[in-house]
């Protein structure tokens, strides 16, 4: 187990070194100058001087190769720059942008189990059921509503017109109030995916042999299903939510811009607007750490899961 | 006197091509403390009645008759009864242990939960019990091995397994479906004798197409042919005296009489033939075979055949 971990931890080094040299050229290759857009004056003219100032402190007429690698260097040394914006140690705001994201993902992950592992077992108990059919109907719903159409649609109907919640923001640090609507926009559509996996899974169990060997024992349908069924059927979900969280983690830019919260997907993304590279270049090194971490985390779980699966021997 | 007697039992199942008739009106007696062998060849109906007596069946088969056990039949007792009944008076020890044991449950665990429902012991006490059938039935250190997992165990220690599993609650009446497939001649020998040896008191209907291991086991056998039992007898008439021209082309079907298989084919469990069911194969088929559907005539006390040809 202990091999395997610092196997897998090895591993990370050359998928980080890739993604930084990726997002690194792809900021560079993007038209926009990050001098000029931050220089501008708030009536949009540019002050050469300035500009020019701006550019050889930052080192950006070096070459691209130069500029990685004085980054790279900078990282090393745990120095990850700063925004050219607010000029704060990227880390700090990838890390608050982080802070507000995971609260939004943790909820989410709540929301969409709540939502999807009942309904997944209910639809394979009562399969090709009206009530199955009920709940699949409502399943792909949930897959084709796009995220920033249903995210607009609680707004105007608990915000807007029967002004329960707030539309947008973040309000007293992410309190539950806020928190409500983006994550419920979050979790219908993971849940959705989860709980047709789920009726999957489960009904391939139900269909083993071991279901019969388990009611030959005289066990009730309630253990049957919950015991002997469910444990078989999670290892798939499992993966699944796990990728889930890890996309959830990463933060949704479309509803995190939507409602205003100020996470990782929305930093990505007003931070690209404003060409404000290191900012850029530290949400990307950071979600690319959060997915490789869950996806060891969900790696490791398997071993809890399915006792047939061993990490000793490998 | 008998334990279970089965009255008129069919088990069908409808289909798109139409309704699939896999046990079609069998009566059968199980007296009490014999081993009953129920043989034939694959589709001939056996695994069916062996989990219709259960209602083990999946709940698109439609299932008539009457099974009486205990002066109550089976069939019309409530859901909740025959669940107190399964696993504790009667149990079924269930085809292809690889695929029948639960493989994220310890082999403990799926024991246990046979004696913790039917014997109302505790969680530990179930655990030691569990211990103590692996111990019966010869696994080796079984409390390291109880804590183990279906895919530790090779293949004749699984069925092993699946009977502590099938005897653990002291059931009164065995149905053992094809304990011996797929194992190896020294271990089906082993796993015979295990058998032999647990189940000595008890009643069993054995489900098998190995007719060493109906010879060497059981009091009696009954021949299956296409949902229908065709003949049953002791082992010792059924081998040396066969009546059911069906059971002298089985016989003779195995390695050591020849291999000399029957002509033409089962027929399709959808369609039978009018008449006799064997008769499209039968060499001594008459207008009476094709036209009427035989009963079981009685040969001598214990031997039964459903042929007319017999009769005489």
């Amino acid at each position: 187990m202990l091999d395997y971990l610092i196997k897998r931890l090895i591993q990370i080094i050359p998928v980080l070194l890739l993604v930084s040299i990726i997002s690194f050229s792809i900021i560079y290759i993007a038209p926009g100058d990050p001098a000029m857009t931050l220089c501008a004056g708030p009536d949009g003219q540019v002050d050469p001087e300035y500009v020019e100032e701006f550019t050889k402190k930052y080192g950006l007429d070096q070459p691209l190769y130069v500029q990685y690698f004085t980054w790279l260097k900078n990282v090393l040394h745990g120095d990850f720059g700063y925004s050219y914006k607010t000029q704060q140690p990227v880390w700090d705001i990838v890390l608050s942008a982080f802070h507000a994201t995971l609260k939004l993902a943790i909820v989410s992950l709540v929301i969409s189990l709540i939502i999807s592992i009942p309904l997944g077992i209910i639809s394979a108990i009562k399969q090709n059921s009206l009530t199955d059919t009920f709940c699949m109907i409502g399943a792909t719903l949930g897959v084709s509503m796009p995220n920033f159409w249903l995210g607009c649609l609680l707004m105007l109907i608990f915000a807007v017109s029967i002004n329960w919640l707030p539309a947008a923001g973040y309000g007293d640090g992410g309190d539950l109030e806020h928190i409500i609507l983006p994550a419920i926009t979050l979790g219908v559509s993971s849940a959705a995916i989860t709980a047709r996996l789920m009726r999957s899974s489960m009904v391939e169990s139900l269909s083993q042999d071991y279901i019969l060997t388990a009611r030959a024992k005289g066990v009730s349908e309630r253990t049957i299903t919950l015991k002997h069924a469910m444990k078989n059927a999670l290892i798939p979900v499992v993966t699944m939510i796990g990728l889930n969280f890890g996309f959830l983690l990463n933060g949704s830019p479309v509803v995190e811009t939507i409602f205003c919260w100020p996470g990782l997907g929305e930093l990505t993304v007003r931070s690209m607007e404003m060409r404000d590279h290191m900012v850029v270049q530290g949400c990307m090194i950071f979600i690319a750490l959060l997915f490789i971490a869950v996806n060891l985390v969900v790696d490791i779980s398997y071993k809890f899961l399915d006792p047939r699966i061993s990490y000793e021997n490998e | 006197m008998s334990l279970v007697e089965i009255i008129g039992l069919s088990a069908h199942f409808p289909t798109h091509d139409g309704i699939v008739k896999a046990v079609d009106r069998i009566d059968l007696n199980i007296e009490d403390t014999e081993t009953l062998g129920l043989i034939g060849e694959t589709g001939s109906g056996k695994s069916v009645l062996g989990l219709s007596i259960t209602r083990l069946l999946p709940p698109t088969a439609i299932v008539e008759g009457k099974i009486i056990y205990k002066g109550r039949n089976l069939l019309t007792v409530s859901e909740d009864d025959i669940r107190k009944i399964r696993g504790g008076e009667i149990t079924n020890i269930l085809q292809n242990p690889t695929t029948s044991l639960n493989p994220v449950v310890k082999i403990g665990e799926q024991i246990a939960e046979a004696i913790r429902l039917h014997q109302g012991l505790n969680k530990k006490e179930a655990k030691e019990k569990a211990i103590e059938m692996l111990d019966a039935v010869k696994v080796p250190s079984p409390s390291k091995r109880a804590q183990q997992y279906p895919h530790e165990f090779s293949g004749g220690m699984k069925q092993r397994v699946m009977i502590a599993i099938g005897l653990a609650c002291d059931p009164f009446f065995i149905i053992a479906d094809e304990p011996t497939k797929g194992l190896d001649v020294t271990i089906k020998v082993q796993i015979v004798d295990l058998m032999k040896e647990m189940t000595e008191h008890k009643t069993m209907l054995l489900i098998t197409h190995d007719l060493g291991v109906a010879a060497a086991m059981c009091d009696r056998i009954a021949l299956m042919y296409a949902g229908e039992i065709v003949e049953c007898a002791t082992p010792l008439d059924l081998f040396e005296k066969p009546m059911h021209p069906y059971t002298r082309g089985f016989l003779n079907s195995l390695p050591h009489r020849g291999l000399t298989p029957i002509q033409g084919m089962s027929p399709s469990l959808i369609n039978y033939p009018d008449g006799c069911r064997f008769s499209p194969r039968c060499e001594y088929v008459n207008e009476e075979c094709i036209h009427h559907h035989p009963d079981m005539f009685r040969i001598e006390c214990e031997h039964f055949v459903r042929c007319f040809n017999a009769r005489s």
